[in-house]
């Protein structure tokens, strides 16, 4: 795959296949990120929309001081907030509310597992396990607290780097750190309980 | 941190809370010491970070939506009335 850089150039240039290609590359994960910001898909629809007509203006002006990949969520995230349709100052995390990672009866009083988590990570790597594994990641994405998949969906599966998510959302490392933690911790745990069904 | 006031061991129950900040490198070192003591001799926290660890990687591996032919085709006509425009 061509990458980013380049096509920026031939986008700069007035390429209209860099654009259908940047389109294809991309809408799929802004549209994702979006539904996180946005209360329906319709809306999500509409801000992604409007940040294809951004970068349609804007590509002139696009420097390549952050990657594409990170303009192009930060205008999405910029764009939803102005929607209007639903306040979307970031609250605070707060450090201090209980949201273990692991649910306290799990543990014996004196913090040693009581349940520890039945092994699986060895056969993750097998091809269809793996498989399964993100199909269920998939599912659960979207069942995670609105702070907590936007961190989520930027570091893990988008592959954005800590400072990038900070700067996008305006938050700090140590708050981007805690949503991490709470996401993926979140994740496990469905994981475990699906597993726990079979 | 969270336990450098005492000398015991790291319980199973706080070095769940630390698998995050290690993977991110925010550890102090002696708490990041500690935590790699911890995870040497406990199996379940050790097999706990491997599950986080395949979690992100199924994460990173998550595909978005694939986009609709009519919704590229009017992206790349609204592209276009601009160029012309």
């Amino acid at each position: 795959m061509e990458a980013d850089a380049e096509l920026v150039v031939r986008l700069q240039a007035g390429d209209e296949t860099a654009f259908a290609e940047l389109v294809e590359r991309y809408h799929g994960p802004l549209l994702r990120l979006a539904r996180a910001f946005v209360p329906s898909r319709a809306v999500a629809e509409e801000v992604v929309q409007d940040v294809w007509l951004g970068v349609v203006r804007g590509i002139e002006r696009f420097e390549g001081r952050s990657s594409l990949k990170t303009w192009l969520f930060r205008i999405m995230v910029n764009r939803a907030r102005s929607t209007g349709v639903r306040e979307h100052r970031e609250t605070p995390v707060d450090l201090t509310a209980a949201e273990p990672a692991v649910a306290s009866g799990r543990f014996t009083s004196g913090g040693q597992w009581a349940r520890p988590p039945a092994p699986w990570a060895d056969g993750a790597e097998d091809r269809i396990e793996a498989k399964a594994l993100v199909g269920h990641i998939a599912a659960f994405l979207g069942t995670l607290p609105e702070a907590q998949r936007r961190v989520v969906l930027m570091r893990d599966v988008e592959g954005l780097a800590p400072a990038e998510v900070c700067a996008i959302l305006d938050i700090t490392e140590a708050n981007q750190r805690v949503l991490l933690h709470r996401g993926r911790s979140r994740l496990r745990c469905l994981l475990e309980a699906e597993r726990g069904k079979s | 941190m969270l336990f450098r006031r005492r000398r015991r061991d790291l319980v199973c129950q706080l070095a769940v809370e630390l698998i995050t900040d290690y993977l991110e490198g925010a550890l102090l070192p002696d708490d990041r010491a500690r935590l790699e003591v911890h995870l040497a001799v406990c199996p379940h926290c050790a097999e706990y970070l491997a599950q986080i660890r395949a979690t992100i990687a199924a994460a990173g591996s998550v595909d978005a939506e694939a986009l609709a032919p009519d919704v590229r085709d009017e992206l790349v006509g609204l592209y276009r009335r601009w160029q012309q425009g």
